[in-house]
């Protein structure tokens, strides 16, 4: 029942990107082109998104179970750190180079853009990547 | 700044925009979990047992979307994507994605729309932080290459 639940939760994920133009990498850099051609549609997005959004947090905040009556895991971790920032920078330069985030890369990949699949594949590296830096550099991480 | 306007999709991207933030409430209230792509398909690399079911049957439904877009939405909206990237330049962001965002521990999805909607600073830093460096980054690939 819950796998259920969460295939329909992606696929109506998958579905919001496609409809909203995310999958697009050309329209994600004509919003991020502020100073060029500028296409606002992505703020929209965004608005959409959390204008739904912050009614089911601030709901899920005053509970302490899912509906299935298991945990409910909202993040703990309220630090602003070197990591966050500069994670983020990194993120967002690759975002503006190709155009493509996490999600609308593997929507791109299902549907068969060659592209997509070289860039999932290179992010899923990168991922890796992480993975091996913290077991190197880091203490095992106590995660909540 | 001029408005491009011909490739403006206000009412397409609100409503695209609506279904996304429907499916983050529906996976913290049903599932407990917050719908950040990034952390989903990065623990995954490295999966703990009992933490891999749920990631497959989300990760099937967002690689069944387009197949179902193809069949749900009218042919008017659908549109070819715009891919100028090169291949190299597909692997350096691919590559920059992938570490960056799991060392910010999320992404558009989850901090871009689960984390302001929860009204978190942090994610608030980490969004203004990707959202600058993008338009920083292809403002020196447009205008200054």
């Amino acid at each position: 029942m819950q796998r259920i639940s969460e295939f329909f939760i992606g696929l109506l994920f998958g579905l919001g990107l496609l409809l909203s133009g995310m999958t697009d990498p050309g329209k994600v850099l004509g919003f991020l082109d502020l100073f060029g051609l500028w296409d606002p549609s992505l703020a929209l997005v965004m608005g959409g998104a959390i204008a739904v959004g912050v009614f089911a947090f601030a709901f899920a905040k005053k509970r302490t179970t899912n509906f299935f009556g298991g945990a409910l895991h909202l993040p703990k971790n309220n630090s602003i750190d070197k990591r966050l920032v500069i994670g983020s920078l990194i993120f967002g330069a690759g975002w503006g180079i190709a155009g493509y985030c996490p999600g609308p890369a593997l929507v791109s990949m299902a549907a068969g853009q060659e592209k997509g699949l070289a860039f999932v594949i290179a992010m899923l590296v990168g991922m890796a990547g992480f993975e091996i830096a913290e077991r190197l550099f880091h203490e095992p991480k106590i995660t909540t | 700044m001029t408005i491009d306007w011909n490739h403006f999709t206000p009412w397409l991207s609100l409503s695209g925009g609506v279904l996304l933030g429907v499916a983050s409430a529906l996976f913290i209230l049903l599932h407990g979990r917050i719908l950040g792509i990034s952390r989903i398909v990065g623990e995954f690399i490295l999966p703990k047992a009992g933490d891999i079911a749920w990631r497959i049957a989300f990760l099937l439904g967002i690689f069944a979307a387009p197949w179902v877009f193809g069949i749900l939405a009218p042919a008017e909206i659908i549109t070819a994507p715009r891919i100028d990237a090169s291949y190299g330049m597909i692997v350096l962001a691919g590559l920059m994605v992938g570490l960056g965002t799991r060392y910010a521990s999320g992404c558009t999805s989850g901090h871009g729309v689960c984390g302001l909607s929860r009204l978190s600073l942090r994610s608030l830093v980490a969004t203004l932080s990707f959202m600058a460096a993008g338009f920083v980054t292809v403002y020196v690939i447009r205008h200054l290459l």
